[in-house]
């Protein structure tokens, strides 16, 4: 029954978009039934997703059919349904708020369009989720990736959506080469392309397996030199695709490689410590870029990369406990990654679904053109200030107690008790403190410049409070942030089940999360914090001291002529970091040419080009296109000539 | 029972005395007779009584800020452990929770700066954050070593080390991470070398800068939370540098006042013999305390 409503549910998602195309363009009736579709399906799925977890073994349906490899294969294990709740409710919520930001009758040129691909990624994502077939798999893979395109160029008119967009496609593109060069591994390693957990496999072709799932899913993911398309691709979507981009394809890349490190047997320990690296590594690149980002979109893009680099880092951990037979580091390492997985996709949806507003108050992206939003738009800054604090990972908020479990996870491997440890694994403890520290920096800047403050330019002049149809799924959200953060309790039982499916950990082992996390102590402080705070607001409230208050201007040192520029902008703020970090970000200054006494006026700009995109890779493109001219000897522009070609190239490939 | 009740009447009343002690010693050194002992304690009164004035451009972030920042140390302080006797809230990784208590503080200090549209709060805060991305790493390298030598994950076992406390074999790894940790407690409570509590020039300042333009009971709650963030810090650090502890309780109480009292006079005499430091060198001294922690570790894990 489950597969079916999952199924039902990928169906709906699917074709949600089609009713729309056969309706007017100038109506909103469309999108109102594509909305409903959605939500229906995700209602399906989510009961699907609860009818299986109750059952003792995971629910599957293999069918054989019309091509000559592989066949149709899905099952829904604990593992498939905890990403398969984070694909079910993301993309509805933000069906209901593309209802108020990108309206059809606002949009009537390429609203349709973008209502068909969003249902399309939905379900496709989905599919991907459930595969237990290679062929199956790479066929969603491909389906969601293309998905993901078209809904990403929406707005092709615009030359910078173009360009990330063809960046995105030759990403993905290179990602899924690697995953098929995988599978074709596999085919030969294990005799076929169904995805079920390997026997004995030699050392060599194992370790080959993983490294191109690695890089191959980290295309995907956003590993950190395989990350160069995210930010342009998520700074230029409109903000629920970048929303979906960012909570839910991504971590299809992460399921890809939990998958296969799944079924892949008896792996060394260098996996996990690579994994483990690779992920300190992400996070610190990732919140160092993002730190020194401008365009608000793209500080979030890059804030993504630094939390798959912490799930990374969670993953990492679980195959070092599995190399090294430790079920704690599995039921931790893991626990905190698939928590994670759940917490970036509530909080970065609703950092994104706030931007979009931000976006559609004012019309522009740039940190520095803002300020003051807090008084013309004040439930979305309460909003934002909750996804702010989930995403620092503070107390008592989600992001806080997923990172909690991780950092016990990575204590441990100190070895006490006696047991062997890997000490050097622990120093991942203090690179995820680094970047916590980090990111408190750069979303009180972000919070800090946007919303709090005096307005820098005329663009906030005209902002208001987002319509309903983009509030109701943020507070949804931030809802969601607050419950997993003060009760983790709620999901852990299902992330535990998934992890000892991961590990193939015997009934018979009785470790759990619970007994080696305090998860009711977590909840109770992070009560008693709360608790604390209203008691404080409550006096402050009660002894009537505001009402007493009076208003003035801010001090300013006696300064005649105060300007709402002189505050602070993003760049100065974050100045100190990217100066300790530039060994990493390499800026492009401009500076001023301050001589005489009297100095022509001048300006300061600070770019921050990303490393891997706009240092390494176009710059090669560039040379290889310049080298590769000698072979323009061949392109005559003659047909003749071409039709020459295609014979002596038949007779070679008939001769072979 | 009567323990928790004693620390935390120790947490709640002894914080001002320690500025008080603080100030006495540099006037000492400077020939002067200084400020009564008790005059912050008198600050904070006199601060209750006062008006309030908020600047047009503020928010609720400015109002709430100062008591959000005083819930979450006050909370880290009930984590930590004084002398022998166990903290009011213990609990495994409740030292994650501690060091994220003070992050908490941090968001909720500089967003409230940066709420007064002033280039000063905006420099102060540009300046908190940037230090604190350098001393919490420390901070954490301190704690996996002190965490390794005594095998739990909770601060009141970890502080008061292995079982029979901390041996002279373990001396080198301690007094690294004692040097670490008193950087730390520096750069936190916003002290010279890192910070100068006395000057008025914005050019120069770090926390005095972020709050002025508080007034009346909120100003009195900034200050007060960061007296408590210097006792709290204060008391973990002790932990490192004076682990000998008596068997009977109200000698140990005592001992841990006087200790407590002496590392403010401590305090008081490296703001005494030294000069801040220049803005841009005081990120080298946060990682000479990152790296003087990471060397402990180094030892422990060898």
């Amino acid at each position: 029954m489950s597969v079916a409503l999952i199924l039902t549910a990928i169906v709906l998602l699917s074709v949600s978009g089609l009713p729309a195309c056969l309706m007017s363009a100038r109506s909103l009736g469309g999108q109102r039934v594509a909305s409903l579709l959605m939500a229906l399906g995700s209602a399906a799925g989510l009961w699907g997703v609860g009818a299986s977890v109750s059952e003792a073994t995971p629910p599957a349906l293999r069918v054989p059919w019309f091509l000559p490899w592989g066949e149709f294969s899905i099952a829904v294990d604990p593992i498939s349904a905890v990403f398969l709740g984070l694909v079910f409710v993301v993309p509805a919520l933000g069906s209901i708020y593309g209802l108020g930001y990108w309206k059809q009758t606002e949009h009537p040129e390429n609203g349709r369009w973008l209502g068909l691909f969003y249902g399309l990624l939905a379900g496709s994502m989905a599919l991907v989720v459930i595969a237990r077939d290679g062929v199956l798999f790479l066929g969603a893979w491909e389906a969601m990736a293309l998905a993901a395109y078209f809904a990403l160029a929406t707005e092709e008119d615009n030359l910078e959506v173009r360009r990330v967009s063809w960046v995105y496609l030759v990403a993905t593109h290179c990602g899924t080469l690697c995953l098929f060069a995988m599978f074709a591994l596999w085919n030969r390693a294990t005799g076929s392309f169904a995805l079920n957990a390997a026997e004995a496999m030699p050392a060599a072709l194992a370790s080959a397996i993983f490294v191109l799932a690695l890089i191959g899913f980290s295309f995907k993911a956003g590993f950190f030199p395989f990350h160069f398309w995210l930010p342009g691709a998520h700074a230029n979507a409109p903000s629920h695709v970048s929303a979906v981009l960012s909570s839910v394809m991504l971590k299809m890349g992460i399921y890809g490689i939990v998958r296969m490190s799944a079924l892949l047997p008896a792996p060394p320990p260098w996996w996990g410590e690579t994994l483990l690296a690779l992920g300190a590594l992400t996070g610190l690149a990732g919140i160092v870029f993002a730190l020194s980002q401008h365009d608000f979109k793209r500080l979030l893009a890059y804030s993504s990369v630094e939390n798959v680099g912490i799930i990374g880092m969670g993953v990492g951990l679980a195959l070092l406990g599995r190399s090294m037979g430790r079920v704690e580091w599995v039921l931790l390492g893991l626990g905190a990654a698939l928590f994670h997985v759940w917490n970036h996709g509530l909080f970065k949806s609703l950092l994104f679904f706030n931007a979009g507003a931000i976006l559609h108050a004012t019309n522009t992206r740039d940190i520095d053109r803002l300020g003051g939003l807090g008084r013309l738009m004040p439930k979305a800054c309460i909003l934002f200030a909750v996804g702010a604090i989930a995403i620092c990972a503070l107390p008592p908020l989600n992001g806080f107690a997923g990172e909690f479990i991780l950092y016990v996870g990575l204590f441990r491997t100190l070895g006490f008790n006696g047991e062997a440890g890997v000490p050097a694994a622990a120093v991942a403890a203090v690179a995820l403190a680094a970047i916590g520290a980090l990111a408190v920096a750069c979303f009180v800047k972000l919070f800090g410049m946007v919303f709090l403050g005096a307005p820098r330019s005329e663009a906030v002049s005209h902002a208001h409070d987002p319509r309903k149809s983009m509030l109701l799924p943020m507070a949804l959200l931030a809802g969601g942030c607050a419950a997993l953060g003060i009760f983790p309790t709620l999901g852990i039982p299902l992330f535990e089940r998934a992890c000892r499916a991961w590990g193939s950990i015997p009934e018979s082992n009785a470790a759990s999360i619970a007994a080696l996390v305090p998860l009711n102590a977590l909840s109770m402080v992070g009560l008693g914090l709360l608790g604390l705070a209203a008691l404080a607001t409550g006096i402050l409230l009660l002894t009537r001291r505001l009402k007493t208050a009076r208003c003035a201007g801010t001090w300013d040192c006696g300064y005649a002529q105060p300007t709402h520029r002189m505050q602070y902008t993003g760049t100065s703020f974050g100045q100190m970091l990217t100066d300790l970090f530039s060994f990493l970000l390499w800026p492009k200054d401009h500076r001023p040419a301050v001589e005489g006494e009297f100095p022509a006026q001048t300006y300061f700009k600070r770019v921050i080009p990303d490393l891997v995109l706009e240092r390494l890779l176009l710059p090669s493109f560039h040379w290889a296109a310049r080298r590769a001219q000698v072979l323009r000897f061949f392109q005559q522009g003659q047909t003749q000539l071409y039709v020459l070609y295609v014979v002596l190239i038949l007779i070679v490939l008939l001769a072979i | 029972m009567i323990e928790r009740t004693i620390y935390i009447v120790l947490l709640v009343l002894m914080p001002p005395l320690l500025l008080g002690v603080i100030n006495k010693t540099k006037a000492w050194f400077a020939g002067r007779v200084g400020p009564p002992w008790l005059q912050n304690y008198y600050d904070l009164l006199k601060l209750l009584r006062k008006r309030m004035v908020f600047s047009r451009t503020t928010t609720w972030v400015f109002r709430v800020g100062p008591l959000i920042t005083l819930a979450a140390v006050f909370m880290a302080g009930l984590l930590v452990p004084a002398g022998p006797f166990a903290a009011p809230i213990a609990f495994t990784g409740d030292l994650i929770f501690f060091a994220y208590l003070f992050g908490l503080a941090r968001f909720f200090t500089t967003s409230a700066a940066l709420d007064t549209c002033s280039p000063f709060e905006g420099m102060g805060a540009a300046r908190e954050v940037t230090f604190a991305c350098l001393s919490e790493p420390a901070l954490f390298f301190a704690f996996l070593v002190l965490a390794k030598l005594s095998g739990t994950l909770s601060l009141t076992g970890m502080l008061h080390g292995p079982e029979g406390g901390f041996s002279p074999a373990l001396a080198a790894p301690l007094v690294l991470v004692a040097i670490g940790l008193f950087v730390v407690l520096l750069a936190e409570s916003c002290r010279i070398p890192v910070d100068d509590p006395n000057t008025h020039l914005e050019l120069t300042m770090i926390h005095e800068v972020m709050v002025l333009d508080h007034s009346g009971p909120l100003l009195g709650t900034i200050l007060y939370s960061a007296a408590l963030k210097l006792f709290i810090l204060g008391t973990v650090l002790l932990h490192v540098i004076v682990p000998y502890h008596s068997g009977v309780a109200w000698i140990d109480w005592l001992l841990f006042v006087v200790e407590m009292l002496g590392l403010a006079g401590a305090i008081g005499i490296v703001e005494s013999v030294m000069a801040r430091l220049q803005m841009r060198h005081v990120p080298y001294l946060l990682v000479a305390a990152l790296l003087s922690c990471g060397f402990g570790f180094l030892l422990v894990i060898r």
